[in-house]
C-alpha cells in the first residue's frame, strides 16, 4: 500500500484503491479515455486484467466472478460506446442483485455536455439498472467513492455501482488516503429483523398443516444455506426453490420438492397452490414464478423475510413481513422454534407429505429414453453424473437453461451460475470464464444453445488468451427453441423467424480460436463424447450436441395460469 | 387518493433525476414537486404530491427510501399538516381592474407589477384556494400563470430533519 503523505495521478489512487479493496481480478476493455489507467495497470502486478473481446463479456465475466465467490465482480469500460456495450451486463447484474463495481471512463470535465467524440451521458444511462452510481469531478474525492461504490454494492440487497471517471480526474494529482472504513449518512442497511414479527412468524409457521417453504436468490446473497438448511430440516416442511435459489439447500435432499414457477416441478407447483402457510425467503414473488395473481396460492398465509422493504406486499399480499439479513433472522427464527415449546403437528405434516409423494410420483419431468435423437434431457443427467454433481455450471437463456436447472442438482450454493431476472442471451459463456478465474483447476461448464452462444462466441478467444478450460455443452436443436415451444403452443405452429439457418460449423469456429471440437449426432455417443470432453481438463472444449429439434421444455404453467393448470408432455396435469 | 410525500435528501447532481426517473421508470405519477435546499445546503428538501392506491403509495415511499440520496422522507398525508402553493398571475384589467382588485382583496393577494394593461398578482395558499382565485379570474382575463407547486410542512412540533 502507498505511504499515506504520497502525492498520486488519479490513475493510481485507482489501481491503488482497488488493491486495497482486495481486488485481484479486473474484466475490461481499454479506450482513449482511460488510457492513464492503463497506463498505471502497466506499471504493477498486483491486480491481473483480462481483456475481453467485448464489453458486455466484461460485465458478465465480473457477474460470474461475483456469483461463484461473493466478492464484488470488478470491470473497466472506456467512455461512449465502451459503456453503451456494458449496460446489458450492468441490468443484468442489476435485476439478479449481483454485487459489482462497474468503472467507465468519461471524456475530459471541461468537454462533458459537448457531443464530444465518444461520449453519453453515462450517468443518466445507467441510472434505472444500477444501485447507484457517481460521477467523480474531483481527483480528491476518488478514493473515498471508489470506498462508497463498493459498501454500497455489497451491503444491503447488492447491486452494481457504476463510478463514471473523466480522463483529466485520472492525470490529476493529490494525496492518497483510502479510508479504512466509510459512513453514508443517507444509507443504512439493514441487519437483524423485528423479534415481534420473527414471533408471530413462529407461531404461524409451528400450526402450519400444509406448509411450503419458498427460498430465492437472496439466501445466496445473504449466505444463509446453512440457516435455510437447519430451519428446513428442523421443521421436516417441504422446501421449493426459484431458479436463482437452486443450490441453498441440498437438491438431492429428500425434503426438496424441485423448482417452482413456468418450468417448475408438479409436485413443486401444486404444493405451492394447495399450501397454507408459504414461507418465503429470500425471494421477490417473480411474474415467473407466481403465474396468475389472482390465483396464487389461494389458502395461505405468508411469511416474507427479506432485505428489501419494497419487496415485501410488492406483487403479493403477505401476512407476516420480516425485514432484515436473512442470515440473522434465519437464526433468530429457528432459535425461536427450536426453544419453543410448540412442535409441528406431525400427524397433519404427516399426511401433507404423503400428498406431495404422491404428486411428485407423477414424474412430471419425463422425457422419451427411446428416441433416435438426442435428448438434452439425457445430455444434463449424464453431465450431472459425470461430474458427481460438483461442476460449476453457467447457463444461456432458453430451453437449454429450463433443462439444466430441472435435471442438474445442486448441493452446494454458488455452483449455478445463470441470468434470472433480465434473462440474458450471451451471459454463459463470459460468466464461465470469470468463473474460471476465480476457481483455476475446478470443472466450469457453460450449458448454452446455437442462438445464444452467438451472443457472445467472441470470447472463445479471450478463453484461449487466459487459458480458461471451459467445457461448452452447446445444445444444438438449430431453433430459438424456447421461441420455437411458445409458437408451437400458442401461435399454431407459425415458427417465425426461430429457425437458425446460416448456422457456423461449430467444430471449425473451436478450431480457428485453438480450442477442441466434439461433434455428436447419436444418443449412444453422448456418455462417450462427455467423458472425452471432461478429460480434457486443461483445454477449452466446445461439444455440440445435435439434439432433437421437437423437444420441449415440461411440465408448465403458461401465461395467464395458475399453479394448479400445469401442462405435461400428455396434456393437462390437474 | 392524494398523497403529499416530504423528502430530505442530499444536495447532489444527479439525486433530482433519480427521484424523476423513479416515478417514469416505475410509472407512477407526479402531480407536482419542488426542490430547493435547505437552512443546512449539503441537503435539500422535496415535496412531492403524487396519486395513487394505497398499495402504490406504499411501493412509491419503500422505492424513494431504498434510493441511496434520499435520506429521510415522510408522507405527510398520515398526518395534519400545512400546504401552501404560491401562485404568480398575469391579468388584463381594461375593463375589469375593479374586479380584480376586489378578487385580489378577496383572496389575500398582492398586486406586485403593473404594466401596460396588466396587473401581476401574487397569491398564497392551498391548491383548492389557488384553483377558486384562478376560477373567479377567468380565463379571458388571464395572460399567464406560474406555481410554485405545493410546499409541505408537519403541524406541530413533528419534524422531517437529520436528528
Amino acid at each position: 500500500m502507498a505511504n499515506k503523505a504520497e502525492m498520486m495521478t488519479g490513475a493510481d489512487i485507482f489501481i491503488n484503491s482497488l488493491l486495497a479493496e482486495g481486488v485481484e481480478h479486473i474484466f475490461g476493455y481499454p479506450g482513449g479515455v482511460v488510457l492513464h489507467i492503463y497506463d498505471s495497470m502497466f506499471k504493477q502486478n498486483k491486480l491481473q486484467h483480462i481483456l475481453v473481446r467485448h464489453e458486455q463479456g466484461a460485465i458478465h465475466a465480473a457477474d460470474g466472478y461475483a456469483r461463484s465467490t461473493g466478492k464484488p465482480g470488478v470491470a473497466l469500460v472506456t467512455s461512449g460506446p465502451g459503456m453503451t456495450n456494458a449496460v446489458t451486463g450492468i441490468a443484468t447484474a442489476y435485476m439478479d442483485s449481483i454485487p459489482m463495481v462497474v468503472i467507465t471512463g468519461q471524456v475530459p470535465t471541461s468537454l462533458i455536455g459537448n457531443d464530444a467524440f465518444q461520449e453519453v451521458d453515462s450517468i443518466g444511462i445507467s441510472r434505472p439498472c444500477t444501485k447507484h452510481n457517481f460521477l467523480v469531478k474531483d481527483v480528491k474525492d476518488l478514493a473515498i467513492t471508489i470506498k462508497k461504490a463498493f459498501y454500497i454494492a455489497t451491503t444491503g440487497r447488492p447491486g452494481p455501482v457504476v463510478i463514471d471517471i473523466p480522463k483529466d480526474i485520472t492525470a490529476d494529482r493529490t494525496v492518497f488516503d483510502y479510508p479504512e472504513t466509510i459512513e453514508i449518512r443517507s444509507y443504512k442497511p439493514i441487519s437483524g429483523g423485528d423479534i415481534g414479527y420473527i414471533k408471530q412468524a413462529a407461531d404461524l409457521i409451528i400450526e402450519a398443516k400444509r406448509p411450503v417453504i419458498y427460498s430465492g436468490g437472496g439466501i445466496i446473497s445473504g449466505n444463509a444455506s446453512q440457516y435455510l438448511t437447519e430451519l428446513t430440516q428442523l421443521l421436516n416442511y417441504p422446501i421449493t426453490q426459484t431458479l436463482m435459489g437452486l443450490g441453498t439447500y441440498p437438491a438431492t435432499d429428500r425434503q426438496f420438492i424441485g423448482m417452482l414457477g413456468m418450468h417448475g416441478t408438479y409436485e413443486a407447483n401444486m404444493a405451492m397452490h394447495d399450501c397454507d402457510v408459504l414461507i418465503a425467503i429470500g425471494a421477490r414473488f417473480d411474474d415467473r414464478i407466481t403465474g396468475d395473481l389472482e390465483k396464487f396460492c389461494p389458502y395461505a398465509k405468508i411469511v416474507h423475510m427479506d432485505i428489501d422493504p419494497a419487496s415485501i406486499s410488492k406483487n403479493v399480499e403477505v401476512d407476516i413481513p420480516v425485514i432484515g439479513s436473512v442470515e440473522h433472522t434465519l437464526q433468530d427464527l429457528t432459535k425461536i422454534i427450536r426453544e419453543g415449546c410448540k412442535r409441528p403437528d406431525s400427524d397433519a405434516i404427516d399426511n401433507w407429505w404423503q400428498q406431495i409423494e404422491e404428486w411428485r410420483n407423477t414424474n412430471c419431468l419425463y422425457y422419451d429414453h427411446d428416441s433416435e435423437f438426442i435428448k438434452p434431457q439425457d445430455v444434463l443427467e449424464k453431465l450431472y453424473r459425470l461430474t458427481n454433481g460438483d461442476a460449476f455450471i453457467t447457463t444461456d437463456v432458453g430451453q437449454h437453461q429450463m433443462f439444466a436447472a430441472q435435471f442438474y442438482k445442486f448441493d452446494q450454493p454458488r455452483r449455478w451460475i445463470t441470468s434470472g431476472g433480465l434473462g440474458t442471451m450471451g451471459f454463459g459463456l463470459p460468466a464461465a470464464m470469470g468463473v474460471q478465474m476465480a476457481h483455476p483447476g475446478e470443472t466450469v461448464v457453460c450449458i448454452t444453445g446455437e442462438g445464444s452462444i452467438q451472443m457472445c462466441i467472441q470470447e472463445l478467444s479471450t478463453c484461449k488468451q487466459f487459458d480458461l478450460p471451459i467445457k461448452i455443452i452447446n445444445l444444438n436443436n438449430r431453433y430459438l427453441g424456447m421461441v420455437r415451444q411458445w409458437q408451437e403452443l400458442f401461435y399454431d405452429r407459425r415458427y417465425s423467424h426461430t429457425y437458425m439457418e446460416a448456422l457456423p460449423d461449430f467444430m471449425k469456429l473451436a478450431d480457428s480460436y485453438g480450442h477442441v471440437g466434439i461433434k455428436v449426432e447419436k444418443p449412444i455417443d453422448v456418455e462417450v463424447a462427455l467423458k472425452e470432453g471432461l478429460a480434457l481438463k486443461d483445454r477449452l472444449v466446445f461439444m455440440d450436441f445435435i439434439i432433437d429439434q421437437g423437444e420441449m421444455v415440461y411440465p408448465m404453467v403458461a401465461a395467464g395460469k395458475g399453479h394448479h393448470e400445469m401442462l405435461s408432455r400428455e396434456g393437462d396435469l390437474a | 387518493m392524494r398523497h403529499t410525500i416530504s423528502i430530505l435528501l442530499e444536495n447532489e447532481a444527479g439525486a433530482l433525476s433519480q427521484v424523476a426517473g423513479l416515478f417514469s421508470a416505475r410509472g407512477y405519477n407526479i402531480e407536482s414537486l419542488t426542490v430547493a435546499p435547505t437552512e443546512d445546503d449539503s441537503m435539500s428538501r422535496m415535496t412531492i404530491v403524487t396519486r395513487g392506491s394505497d398499495n402504490v403509495i406504499e411501493q412509491i415511499t419503500k422505492q424513494l427510501d431504498k434510493l441511496i440520496d434520499v435520506i429521510k422522507l415522510t408522507d405527510l398525508t398520515a398526518g395534519v399538516h400545512i400546504e401552501r402553493e404560491l401562485v404568480i398571475v398575469k391579468v388584463k384589467i381594461a375593463e375589469s381592474e375593479s374586479q380584480v382588485k376586489r378578487l385580489v382583496d378577496i383572496f389575500r393577494g398582492r398586486i406586485i407589477d403593473v404594466g401596460d394593461g396588466t396587473y401581476t398578482i401574487e397569491m398564497t395558499g392551498t391548491g383548492d384556494k389557488i384553483n377558486a382565485f384562478l376560477k373567479e379570474i377567468g380565463s379571458d382575463l388571464i395572460v399567464e400563470v406560474v406555481r410554485s407547486g405545493v410546499l409541505g410542512i408537519a403541524r406541530g412540533g413533528d419534524s422531517l430533519s437529520m436528528y
